[in-house]
């Protein structure tokens, strides 16, 4: 078990750490590329609400600036970066200044998690079984028909597939609304007509998702199927009149689900990055239209806060799947 | 030749996709031939239905949209194919490195691959194309396209590599007493060029698919006619409210009809040299070993 | 009275890709029985069509293969019938308690996610119905007698030596104790001493059983120790058959005369003869006698037909005109 710990396990923590550690530090550059000054747009907000005394101005601008992290050199602003992320500060938005980032994130956070957990789940699901159903049955004519329209569907970009849903299902024939999480005005609670009222709005934006997400579990699976119904172990326990049920769950899928738990991992880690398009298309209130409007406000805070949820959130799932392999595949457990 | 050939009698998908593709190359190509300039306006044109003067009418800056989108389709298959060439070429170069030397270059450079496919990509790009707004010009965001897509790519071919290694055939010509580069340009290259060539139209696809999506959001330099700054100003201009169909139709449906001719090229390409199927056509006249 | 009886079975093998149709004649108007307490063999190089055969008679028929014409009777309990107009569904109750199978290259034929005591549960309960504290009993035992450890049980199959796995596909194979075995190249890729030991089992089950087995095997060697009759196969048709005895003491057909002699005797020193030649393509076979292109004894005549399987005394059956027209020479 030590030696299995060793070679396995603890390389990958490495690993994650180091992700990490480059993810953050790109996320700490970039922004500083921008032409754009916080410490100005803040200034200059604050000013055009009054007059204000110059020598304020001077300090407000001192004290701005440390307060943003931007005092003093790079290499300072680096490492009290590191400081404050290890206890979690990460720091206030300095386009809502002073809401901390945190609560930001926190309050859009749910909406995008909720939809888009489901949505990848969902999809993620369909395209494995019916990846497997056409896989195994691939005479049966709907199976075929319903190949077609998927293969089609998955090359389309994410950003048109959301537009089209939107013309076709909110405004030709307008079953669901155009915008928002739930209805204007309503309070969260769990109240049947608030979650009523989410899953209307929620729709669109999880079968934009949903379509999505499917489709390259459904390519993936579908070529996995093929290759393994014509493998010898499925020859062999089909010459024995095994039943369809026990060859297609035991057999096929079992040999077939690592790489889509890979996928999943993957899928789910990203997250945090929210479902940037998604929310722009549907205005739907999450974390992505919030990383937006942060972008276009030259947020850093914010921006960055986003940023590293989704760069941790990303190589733990690696780390989470790498570590879940051996208890999938028993072939790297007992080598 | 006679591949080509082959493909586009035998293979429907092949066949549908080449057709396609050819028609967008031709709408791409007669923008050289546009008898407006692309940033031509004027003002007592703008609004009109199609008509034979204006194949699909013009738009809110009185631009003809038919010749319009002729340059918007030139110029993303412009970006898309930038992006592709040169995220393939560093996929390309990492990955052999990777996979050929293997032990410490390895290591260090697939860590450095993963941070890459860790970083979060569209909001990077929203991100650089704001800084940089009015400033991109086409091959820029190739480039910066490219720059970011070859963290995956680089992954696959080293894993080819590295199942190509382990071959019986490898240690073979190695036993033999062939030299390595020998082995690796005789024996690998056959059939990983084929793979990287099919690889790099997804590539285009995900260039493409980017492209539409960043300038379709308004981040790009919205002066430079593209698919997607067509879909942006269709939508500034409010052509969905005001049911300009033939502003706001055209690109989207260019966009469809490039990305799936794309892929079913590269679905067929991809089964055409999958090693199964092509046994079954090289046996010619020879021995069929039946088991 | 034979348990199977194969008349003039055909089946090729049919692909079209990218516009090129292929056929490969891989079993032509092949005529074969099994009889009851009998293991017969089939011999024949890489190729011939001995697995496709073994395909159609356990009715594992897969696209791109497809019969052509023929019947398999088989003649279980008194009862006759064809299995090839027999639907899936109704072999169904027939594989495995009736009949089984031990593939070739057992090295992938186990589930490799799956544990050999669920396999042996997959197996047997498809087929019976008994709990699985039953199934697992049962298959300890015959494990037993198999002589593998009862570790094997909760092993992986990537876990167990080629040996192993070749023993546990034959477990499965008998467990259920079938009437009909049949056997595809089981000691290849087996050690001589793994070999030894498949043998020795392979005939004890069958004699404890008095089942019939069917094994396909281009190694003369386990021919000779293994089975009661062979039939010889070359180009996708039977060429000569025989009791075992009989066909070793006397090859009559020519290329059987080379097979035979391709066994070293010890002690002998003589210079080894192979067949000039390779065997005929089979998606355009040639037309006649099928070996008549390296019979050093070939006429116009055996061009032109094809030899029929003629019985020359005691079952002992060859196809040729020559051999069957006038006493042979043996050379």
């Amino acid at each position: 078990m030590m030696n299995f710990f060793k070679r396995y396990i603890l390389p990958r923590f490495i690993q994650w750490v180091i992700v990490i550690f480059v993810g953050v530090t790109v996320v700490f550059f970039v922004p500083r590329l921008s032409p754009m000054d916080p410490v100005q747009t803040t200034l200059r907000r604050l000013s055009s609400v009054g007059t204000t005394n110059p020598r304020a101005v001077e300090d407000l601008r001192e004290v701005l600036a440390d307060l943003y992290g931007l005092e003093g050199s790079l290499l300072e602003q680096y490492i009290s970066y590191w400081n404050r992320i290890i206890h979690f500060d990460l720091g206030p938005s300095l386009a809502m200044f002073p809401t901390p980032v945190m609560k930001v994130i926190k309050t859009s956070l749910p909406w995008t998690v909720g939809l888009m957990i489901t949505s990848i789940v969902i999809g993620w699901l369909l395209g494995i079984i019916l990846g497997t159903l056409i896989g195994y049955f691939s005479n049966k004519k709907w199976l075929q028909v319903l190949d077609k329209i998927i293969i089609s569907i998955y090359p389309i970009p994410y950003y048109i597939m959301a537009l089209l849903l939107v013309l076709l299902f909110a405004y030709f024939i307008p079953i669901f609304p155009l915008i928002g999480g739930a209805g204007i005005g309503m309070n969260p609670s769990f109240s049947w007509s608030f979650i009523m009222s989410v899953v209307k709005h929620g729709f669109l934006p999880a079968v934009s998702l949903i379509l999505i997400n499917m489709g390259f579990s459904f390519i993936t699976q579908k070529a996995l199927t093929s290759t393994l119904v014509s493998s010898d172990f499925v020859t062999y326990a089909e010459s024995a009149a095994i039943p369809r049920r026990i060859i297609l769950f035991q057999y096929i899928l079992r040999n077939s689900l690592l790489p889509h738990v890979t996928d999943l991992s993957l899928s789910l880690g990203s997250v945090f990055s929210g479902a940037l398009i998604t929310e722009f298309v549907f205005s739907y209130p999450g974390l992505g239209q919030v990383l937006y409007t942060a972008i276009m406000q030259g947020d850093f805070n914010l921006m960055m806060g986003i940023t590293i949820f989704s760069v941790a959130g990303i190589a733990t799932a690696t780390l989470i799947i790498d570590l879940l392999y051996p208890l999938l595949d028993p072939r790297i457990r007992y080598k | 030749m006679t591949v080509l050939k082959d493909l586009f009698l035998h293979d429907r998908k092949f066949r549908i996709g080449f057709i396609i593709i050819i028609l967008i190359l031709i709408i791409a190509f007669l923008s050289f031939i546009s008898p407006y300039e692309p940033d031509e306006r004027s003002m007592p044109r703008k609004n009109l239905e199609p008509s034979w003067e204006h194949w699909l009418g013009t738009n809110a800056t009185g631009q003809d949209i038919f010749w319009i989108l002729t340059f918007a389709v030139r110029n993303s298959l412009f970006v898309a194919l930038v992006s592709a060439l040169i995220s393939r070429c560093i996929a390309m170069v990492n990955g052999l490195f990777s996979g050929y030397i293997g032990g410490k270059t390895d290591r260090v450079l697939s860590t450095l691959t993963d941070s890459f496919i860790v970083v979060p990509r569209l909001p990077l790009l929203i991100l650089l194309s704001f800084i940089f707004k009015d400033n991109i010009t086409l091959l820029f965001m190739g480039l910066l396209l490219g720059f970011l897509d070859w963290a995956w790519p680089s992954k696959r071919y080293r894993s080819q590599i590295l199942s190509l290694k382990e071959r019986e055939f490898t240690f073979t010509a190695i036993f033999s007493g062939m030299k390595t580069p020998k082995v690796i340009y005789k024996e690998h290259f056959p059939f990983l060029i084929p793979y990287m060539m099919a690889d790099i139209i997804s590539g285009f696809l995900w260039a493409i698919g980017m492209e539409i999506t960043l300038s379709a959001l308004g981040l790009t330099n919205l002066n430079i006619s593209t698919i997607g700054t067509m879909i942006y100003w269709a939508n500034y201009y409010q052509s969905m409210l005001q049911g300009r169909w033939n502003w706001l139709g055209p690109p989207i449906i260019a966009s469809i009809l490039t990305v799936l001719s794309l892929y079913l090229l590269s679905d067929s390409i991809g089964a055409f040299l999958d090693p199964r199927t092509k046994l079954k056509r090289i046996m010619g006249g020879g021995i069929i070993r039946c088991q | 009275m034979p348990i199977v009886e194969a008349k003039d079975v055909s089946a090729h093998y049919i692909t079209n890709v990218y516009g090129i149709e292929r056929e490969v004649n891989a079993v032509d108007n092949v005529s074969l029985s099994i009889n009851k307490n009998e293991i017969l063999g089939i011999a024949g190089e890489s190729g011939c069509g001995k697995t496709t055969l073994l395909k159609v008679l356990f009715k594992m028929i897969n696209p791109p293969l497809k019969i052509l014409g023929g019947k398999v009777e088989y003649n279980l309990n008194n009862k006759k019938f064809d299995i090839l107009t027999l639907s899936d569904e109704g072999f169904r109750h027939i594989r495995w308690r009736n009949a089984s199978y031990i593939p070739q290259g057992s090295m992938n034929v186990l589930n490799p996610v799956r544990r050999i005591k669920s396999t042996f549960r997959d197996f047997v309960g498809t087929h019976c119905r008994m709990g699985k504290r039953e199934i697992d009993e049962m298959a300890l035992e015959h494990l037993n007698d198999l002589s593998l450890p009862p570790q094997v049980m909760d092993a992986y199959p990537h876990q167990l030596s080629g040996g192993m796995r070749q023993r546990v596909t034959i477990a499965l194979a008998t467990i259920l104790k079938p009437d009909l075995i049949f056997a595809d190249e089981p000691t290849t890729a087996l050690d001589v001493i793994v070999q030894r030991v498949v043998i020795q089992l392979m005939r004890k089950i069958q004699s404890e059983e008095k089942s019939s087995l069917l094994i396909v095997t281009h190694d003369m060697a386990i021919q000779a120790n293994l089975t009661d009759r062979i039939a010889i196969m070359y180009a996708g048709k039977i060429i000569e058959e025989g009791k075992t005895k009989e066909i070793f003491k006397n090859p009559i057909h020519y290329y059987t005369q080379f097979l035979v002699g391709s066994l070293p005797k010890i002690g002998d020193k003589s210079h080894r003869i192979s067949i000039p030649g390779s065997p005929p393509p089979l998606n355009n076979p040639p037309p006649g006698c099928r070996f008549h292109e390296r019979c050093p004894e070939a006429e116009e005549h055996c061009k032109q037909e094809i030899p029929p399987l003629i019985d020359v005394g005691d079952g002992h059956k060859v196809a040729c005109f020559k051999c069957t027209a006038n006493e042979r020479v043996v050379v």
